[in-house]
């Protein structure tokens, strides 16, 4: 070690290290190398999927897939109509329950919340995420289903997906939240605007971004809930506005179709699961546009 | 237009807290004199608190109205816990907490039935690292204060906006696209002059800067300098500042300020600032001044 002064030595000291360098050199390849190949392992999966629905579910698509209802089973034709549309109804419903509260739970959690109360409001945000839907599901068809409904209704699906909702918006908003530097809200608050107002105005649209992927990424998870669909709003072959009524719903569809013995429902449900996946995409391209367009802007 | 007020004798100041009076002598404070009328702040027996951690104990100054008065001293000193103190933002760093009085034209700011939030529309601040709201215009952030009192038309907005960009000489710079560019797009320097318009827009009395020039490179701290130089004519500025080549060219009085091993901050010294970098009382302010220590 105490070689550093001779020439001969430092040039010994520089060979090792060169050797040294070399074994660097192949690790970081072999690292960067099973990296990469995780990644394109994902992206593979995601690109089997696309093109597999793609594939099955093209040809089921023609006009009256979107327009029509369901056909008792035997009858070739019909469509998906209800089905899509009561997805959208049941997740529009969903989101004006689940983002309020999870935006709100989230504000409280980064902004105010300390203490024993907001750990155990942050313990029980992770309790439910980790709930399985079907159990949520039982939970609301106890509860809104049998005893205050009657029977299966829109509303509690919209119910079920508000509350696996809620644990995803308020976790991802959270974390944008407290990436909001803190200089930002002490600027804001030495201006004389008060904690609130700063919340509003300040710190929300500095975490806009983060907010509404939290917010498309839990539309997106409820949206390709199942279980507790089937517990809730159970799925309905005709058209239905009707909240307190059985509402039909793209994952159900799939579901009943994908285990029926019919080719034509069988195809059908390659079409349903792809509309499903290009609807979702398209609301979460919708979020990043939306999201660039105002940044641009500004 | 003279002003009378009280005059601080030595005798006059809180002495060090009594468990340990024997370690800190008194700080040696020198009056300011009021030879202007306007915002006075008189802080007495100061003392404030991260958590259960003192940061500074019995600070009392008198900081004179129109005048620049610096406060200088080494890092963990405590000057920008006590310049943080002036506004009530200490108390917004979680379990921070301050004892004592600030009087701002008579009115203890630290009595219970004063709100915070109003005491910041009177005493502005400006912080270290410039932090315009980056979602916003530049107009957009001058504004921002001013826009929670209401009541203003649009075109009352622009017309502060503009005088408040012009009074922080940044107007000329920027006109053309105020209305379309984010405060994050501009530089270090126009930034910073951009937080001190978005202060001015609000009409406070006083204004605190905490290292205003600390991350900008010196002609724009040349800028920020000489802008400090112009509000005095309008406002009481309080400065905390590192760089005590700064604190003499643009300050009318220094306080010095020091944490000894306990590290609590104490003031030291505190006078006209030509007097303490020539002819300081304290040896501890004359090491440092000379550069003997910090």
């Amino acid at each position: 070690m105490a070689v550093v002064a001779t020439s001969p030595s430092t040039a010994q000291t520089l060979l090792t290290a060169r050797g040294r360098l070399r074994r660097r050199a192949i690790v970081d390849r072999v690292a960067t190398a099973l990296m990469a190949l995780s990644a394109l392992a994902g992206v593979i999966v995601l690109l089997l999927i696309l093109i597999y629905s793609a594939i099955n579910g093209l040809p089921a698509l023609d006009l009256a897939f979107f327009t029509e209802r369901p056909l008792p089973p035997g009858e070739v034709g019909g469509g998906v109509a209800p089905a899509i549309l009561g997805t959208i109804e049941m997740l529009v419903v969903a989101a004006l329950i689940g983002v309020p509260i999870g935006m709100g739970t989230a504000i409280y959690l980064a902004e105010y919340g300390r203490g024993s109360f907001a750990r155990t409001v942050s313990f029980l945000i992770d309790l439910i995420a980790g709930l399985p839907s079907i159990v949520i599901g039982v939970f609301v068809w106890t509860w809104l289903v049998r005893h205050v409904v009657g029977h299966y209704n829109g509303l509690a699906g919209s119910v079920a997906l508000a509350v696996i909702m809620i644990p995803i918006v308020t976790r991802t908003v959270e974390e944008t939240l407290r990436l909001v530097p803190d200089p930002l809200r002490e600027a804001s608050l030495a201006l004389g605007i008060p904690r609130w107002k700063t919340i509003l105005r300040v710190v929300l649209p500095t975490a806009r971004a983060g907010i509404i992927t939290g917010v498309v990424l839990s539309i997106a998870r409820a949206g390709g809930e199942t279980a507790p669909l089937l517990l809730t709003a159970l799925g309905n072959q005709f058209f239905s506005y009707d909240l307190l009524q059985p509402m039909a719903a793209l994952p159900v569809q799939i579901y009943t179709y994908a285990r029926s013995p019919y080719a034509d429902w069988q195809v059908k449900a390659w079409g349903a699961a792809l509309i499903l996946i290009v609807l979702i995409g398209a609301l979460s391209l919708l979020s990043r546009w939306v999201v660039a367009r105002r940044l641009g802007h500004s | 237009m003279m002003m009378t007020h009280k005059q601080l004798e030595p005798a006059d100041q809180p002495q060090a807290p009594p468990q340990n009076p024997p370690a800190f002598e008194a700080a040696v404070v020198e009056p300011a004199p009021s030879r202007q009328p306007g915002p006075r702040v008189t802080v007495s027996d100061l003392s404030a608190w991260y958590g259960e951690r003192q940061a500074i104990a019995a600070v009392a100054l008198d900081i004179a109205p129109r005048q620049v008065t610096a406060i200088i001293g080494p890092s963990g000193c405590g000057k920008s816990t006590l310049i943080r103190c002036l506004n009530r933002m200490h108390e917004v760093t979680p379990g921070a907490h301050a004892k004592g009085t600030v009087e701002l034209n008579g009115v203890n700011i630290y009595a219970p039935n004063v709100d915070p939030v109003q005491v910041r529309r009177v005493v502005g601040m400006v912080f270290q690292k410039p932090n315009p709201f980056p979602m916003m215009t530049i107009f957009d952030n001058v504004v921002a204060g001013l826009l929670l009192q209401g009541g203003a038309s649009k075109r009352e907005l622009e017309e502060m906006a503009e005088q408040a960009l012009r009074q922080a000489a940044l107007f000329d710079e920027v006109k053309d696209v105020w209305k379309k560019a984010s405060g994050a797009s501009l530089s270090g320097g126009q930034q910073q002059r951009l937080c001190i318009a978005r202060t001015l827009a609000v009409r406070p009395e006083v204004i605190l800067m905490d290292e205003p020039c600390s991350a900008l490179d010196p002609i724009a701290t040349y800028r920020i300098e000489e802008l400090i130089g112009r509000l005095k004519a309008e406002f009481t500025i309080v400065i905390v500042t590192h760089n005590m080549q700064q604190a003499s060219r643009v300050s009318d009085f220094t306080a010095f300020m020091l944490a000894e091993e306990d590290r609590i901050g104490r003031l030291v010294e505190f006078g006209p600032t030509a007097r303490i970098f020539t002819n300081p009382t304290k040896q501890r302010t004359e090491d440092y001044i000379t550069g003997r220590f910090g």
